[in-house]
Parts: C-alpha cells; sequence; structure tokens
C-alpha cells in the first residue's frame, strides 16, 4: 500500500480525540466525510493530518453541514469503502435524519460521538444527550469511559459493523473533555496487528460493483417497509450480539484487554451498586473501592453496548443486589431516565428484591464528585436496609437551589 | 496522589504544558492524566488545566481538585481569579510574576502563610523564545521546586515531545526551561 507507517511507543499519552483519530488512521478509513465540531473536532482534524502527512490512503470530503457529513459517508459506504466520521451534540442532532438512513440502507458506517450536552442553553461540555438522542436509530452503541477505551472500541466498532451477518452502522462514544480532551497512558497496538484486526473492508452489494447492478434507499411503503425494519430489529437482536463477544474476545487475545457488553467493578458479593454511563463508571469505581474498605458491600455496573441493549446481562448483574441507583446524564425531561427505565423493563419479570431509584446528574458538564457518589451510595444503603426507595424515585444530583426529587 | 493545577489565560500554553509533563512522566512508567477546561472560552481568558500523577490507574475523572501544586503561568490571575480555592497546607505556589516573592505577598495577602516559589515565566520565554509562552519555563522551575527528576533527564524529553516544533525553538524552549530550573527562589 502507498502510504506511510507511524513508529508508536507502547504506551502513549494521547486524549480520547487523538486515540480515535489513531485509530482511524490504523484501521485505514477510505472516505471521511466531516463537519467538525466542539468536542470532536480533533478527531477529523487528526485525520486530515495524517492523510496530508502520506499515512493515509484514503478521502478527506468538506462538507456544509453534518446532514451532508453523513450524507457524504452514506453515499461513500453505499459506494463500497470503508467510512467513518465525527460529531457531538447539535452536530450529532442535525446528523439525526441521515442516520436512520445509513442504518436502514445497511451501511457499516463507524461515527464517534463525542458525547456533548443539546442547547439551549448553549454548551459545549460533556452530558449524554446526544448520546440517548441516538438510541432508537438503529446504530450499535458502544461507551468509551477512558482515552484507552476510545481507541479500542473503534477497532471493535469496525470488526462488528462491517460483519457481513451485521451490516449496521456502530457509533464509538466518549464524554466530551472529560475523556476527549484527557490524556492519559494509551497502550498501542502496532499499524499491521490493528489493521490486521480489523481487516480489509469486504464491500457487499456495492454501488459501484457495476456487473451486479443494485439500488439503495429505495421507497418501500406499507408493502415493504414493516419487513426491513423488522430484518433489522431482529440483526440488532439476534446478529449482532455474537460478533460483539467474538470481537471481544479476538481483541482480548491481541492485547489482553478484556470487553464486556456490561461492565462489573467489585460486584461479586455486592449488595448495592450504581449503573452508569462514561467517564462516570471510573470516577464510581473509585468512590466503591473507598467504601468496600470500610466493609461497605458495594459494586459499580457500566453500561458498555447501549444498543443493542444488553437485557440479559443487565439482569444477571443486578439481579441479587438489595438496591440500584440508575444514573442518567441526560434529561428525560418527563419521563424517569433511560437507564431506570431499561433496568426497570430487564428486572420487572425477575424474582429480584432490589429497591430501584434513578437520579440525573452532570447536564451540561456539571462535576460528578466524589463526594456526590459518597451520598449516593449512602443512600443507597438506607434503601437496601429498609428493602424499599426510602426516596422519590427521581432525583437530581448536583444542580443548584431546593433539592428536585419527583414520582 | 500527585495533583496540579494550572491557572493559565487561553493560548498560554497551560494545555500543551500539562500534556507535556504527563508525558515525560508517562516515560518513567507512573500513571498520568493531563486534562484543562475552558469551553468555548477564546484566547485571553481565564482558564485551568490539571495533571494528576499516580503508581497506579487513575480513575478518578471528578474537576474537584486539592492540588498539591498550584502554577500560575500569567502574572495578573493572582488578582483577578482565587488561585488558592481548594488549596490544602502543604500545597505550593509556583507564580509567574517579575515581583520576588515578598512583594508578591503583600500585594496579595491571600498568599501569606502559604509556600510561594516565584519566577519571572514571562520575561523568560520573551528572551529565549521571543514570545510570552510561559508554559515550558513554569516547567523547569517545577523540576527545581519538585526534585521530580534530574533537569537534563527532563530537558532530553522535552526535546523529544516538542520534535515537530523548529530546531531553533526546540534550543529556546531548553534554554527557557534552563533558566526558569535556576531562577525560581
Amino acid at each position: 500500500m502507498a502510504f506511510d507507517k507511524l513508529e508508536l511507543r507502547d504506551i502513549e499519552v494521547w486524549d480520547g480525540n487523538f486515540a480515535a483519530a489513531q485509530a482511524m488512521r490504523q484501521v485505514q478509513i477510505d472516505v471521511v466525510a466531516a463537519y467538525p465540531i466542539t468536542p470532536s473536532t480533533p478527531i477529523v482534524e487528526g485525520y486530515a493530518k495524517f492523510l496530508a502527512d502520506g499515512y493515509i490512503e484514503g478521502e478527506f470530503v468538506m462538507v456544509e453541514s453534518e446532514h451532508a457529513a453523513m450524507s457524504g459517508c452514506i453515499g461513500a459506504s453505499a459506494a463500497g469503502g470503508r467510512v467513518a466520521t465525527a460529531t457531538s451534540s447539535q452536530g450529532f442532532a442535525l446528523m439525526v435524519e441521515t442516520l436512520y438512513q445509513a442504518s436502514g440502507m445497511r451501511l457499516p458506517i463507524v461515527l464517534n460521538v463525542v458525547n456533548r450536552a443539546l442547547a439551549a442553553p448553549l454548551n459545549v461540555n460533556g452530558d449524554h444527550s446526544d448520546m440517548y438522542l441516538g438510541r432508537d436509530s438503529g446504530w450499535i452503541q458502544f461507551d468509551a469511559y477512558n482515552a484507552q477505551e476510545a481507541y479500542d472500541l473503534n477497532f471493535i466498532a469496525f470488526k462488528v459493523a462491517e460483519d457481513h451477518s451485521v451490516r449496521l452502522p456502530a457509533m464509538v462514544h466518549q464524554d466530551g473533555f472529560l475523556t476527549s480532551h484527557t490524556a492519559q497512558g494509551v497502550k498501542t497496538i502496532t499499524d499491521d496487528a490493528a489493521y490486521n484486526f480489523v481487516g480489509e473492508f469486504k464491500p457487499m452489494n456495492d454501488m459501484l460493483d457495476l456487473d451486479h447492478p443494485v439500488t439503495h434507499g429505495v421507497q418501500a411503503e406499507e408493502d415493504w417497509h414493516f419487513e426491513h425494519k423488522a430484518r433489522q430489529h431482529r440483526d440488532l437482536m439476534l446478529n449482532v450480539v455474537p460478533r460483539i463477544h467474538e470481537a471481544f474476545d479476538a481483541f482480548e487475545k491481541l492485547t489482553g484487554r478484556k470487553y464486556n457488553m456490561v461492565e462489573q467493578y467489585n460486584m461479586d458479593d455486592a449488595e448495592i451498586a450504581v449503573v452508569c454511563m462514561g467517564s462516570s463508571v471510573e470516577t464510581a469505581c473509585e468512590v466503591a473501592q473507598e467504601l468496600r474498605d470500610q466493609g461497605i458491600k458495594v459494586g459499580v455496573v457500566g453500561i458498555r453496548v447501549i444498543r443493542p441493549f444488553p437485557f440479559k446481562e443487565v439482569i444477571d448483574a443486578l439481579k441479587d443486589l438489595k438496591a440500584i441507583g440508575a444514573l442518567d446524564r441526560s434529561s428525560p425531561n418527563g419521563a424517569p431516565g433511560m437507564l431506570f427505565n431499561e433496568i426497570a423493563g430487564a428486572l420487572f419479570n425477575t424474582d429480584t428484591k432490589a429497591a430501584l431509584s434513578g437520579y440525573v446528574y452532570g447536564l451540561g458538564g456539571r462535576d460528578l464528585t466524589k463526594e456526590h457518589l459518597r451520598d449516593l451510595f449512602k443512600e443507597l444503603k438506607v434503601n437496601a436496609d429498609a428493602g424499599k426507595v426510602t426516596t422519590q424515585l427521581q432525583q437530581f444530583i448536583g444542580v443548584r437551589g431546593p433539592k428536585l426529587a419527583f414520582l | 496522589m500527585l495533583e496540579i493545577r494550572w491557572h493559565s489565560r487561553a493560548g498560554q500554553g497551560a494545555v500543551t504544558g500539562a500534556k507535556g509533563l504527563a508525558d515525560v512522566i508517562s516515560t518513567t512508567g507512573k500513571e498520568v492524566q493531563a486534562f484543562a477546561f475552558y469551553g468555548s472560552a477564546k484566547r485571553g481568558a481565564a482558564m485551568t488545566a490539571y495533571n494528576r500523577v499516580d503508581e497506579k490507574p487513575i480513575k478518578n475523572h471528578e474537576k474537584y481538585m486539592n492540588p498539591d501544586y498550584i502554577f500560575v503561568i500569567d502574572p495578573a490571575l493572582v488578582y483577578t481569579t482565587d488561585v488558592t480555592i481548594n488549596d490544602k497546607e502543604s500545597t505550593t505556589y509556583i507564580i509567574t510574576t517579575h515581583m520576588n516573592t515578598k512583594e508578591l505577598i503583600e500585594s496579595q495577602p491571600k498568599f501569606a502563610g502559604k509556600k510561594v516559589y516565584t519566577v519571572d515565566c514571562i520575561k523568560i520565554a520573551q528572551e529565549t523564545i521571543g514570545r510570552a509562552i510561559p508554559n515550558t519555563p513554569m516547567l523547569g522551575a517545577f523540576m527545581k521546586i519538585s526534585k521530580m527528576y534530574d533537569i537534563e533527564f527532563f530537558k532530553e524529553n522535552m526535546k523529544r515531545i516538542l520534535a515537530k516544533l523548529p530546531q531553533k525553538i526546540v534550543d529556546a524552549n531548553m534554554l527557557a526551561i534552563q533558566r526558569a530550573y535556576d531562577e525560581v527562589k
């Protein structure tokens, strides 16, 4: 191939954005169509620089909006290339219409989403509003809690999305600023090993295969629409999960780093746990360890794959607990939080006695401190001892003014 | 766990400084974290950057910090922002100023009784690099005060980190680091 390789040190100090850009270089993306937006800008900037410096053989397409960026990705993917881009927040929101096109057309695009709040009021900082907005779009969603995972999950996302039994697009999420702009030691994979893990792109039904003409994005109406959507859902429910497990296993063999659909920390004999996503999982782990050292049986559960939702794994992780706190970093705007609802749905038909309460935290980048988490675990301990939720079902953490609680 | 908070203005290189320091420390087998908060702040706005260093993986992502070291790389910030917020008794300050430590404490009584060192990183940067980018000299001063690494080892590593810059600029940065190391009091 006509590009240069980069010699990486075993551990590089990278932030989440640069880690994702390096992964995009190593898997040799054919086309990136992008409209940069804070805090994800350095990802596509990084790809563009690698391309300009001769480390990638590909195309960077500059477009006039995020809607056009994803449209360009869809065109390039349908044509038969390995395609990726990155976005955040308002850009993600503008992309939504095309996200459904990408998944409905079964195009294995990888989208790095650097999670950021949605306006109004305008805010460039991290919360999970955009990530939550994507959860019905038919994409696979992986969530990274730090820069290392943002790097690793990109390889896994390509491997799963491009599998011919899947052919669905995948998002790799990381927390805006908290992960995207936080530099940490990242254990690298060599260029050859990284590329070989994902393998050469094998197109299917590609439009540039002129010997086998196909049409993409056709009108189906009532006659066939439902069958297409049902097939897509079926593949998400049945085909994706085994491929994710295979990819996680292969990745562990390559690197020694083990990923799971649902990550469990200190959960073996835990009576109390919080369930959360993003960088909060790691902060919660530190607090849980502190409390473990004091003899309190607490654990942390992190959702690694948001879609397809790991229903069975969530049941296995949570059913024997006495109290669970579901932490949502997105305003549910008139309902319980997404994690509260999904967990409640998973546990409802089991014989669990766990008391489940929900918390909304960290909107617009508001800090989730260890002190918040200590108080939260304390409250969950009261629920565990009482055998029921002793507070209202939904509470807000870290917001100024009088305490907010509902339901 | 060693924790450092930088007070800077956007554009003065605190983020680059924090990341550079993390990179050097990482080569010695320690775990590092370097991050900053500037949101959509424009050049010249007050901002903070942070380092965490530990023997074991750093999982804490809270922004809240009781720093062991506080670096101030813009001289006016000691008057316009509260650089002492969330400090502790043992916190060590390294502050960029044209004043000596005694004069600084007289002009900002908040520093009375605290461990304060001063060095004029702005002047050093102007005289060596030719621009008021006070980040690398601050790291030279930090090496002197913390005795973290031998200054030659530190400069060798910084050369690698700055390698993308023209040789003249790299050399000037090495001079700036050494001068701040020698001049901090």
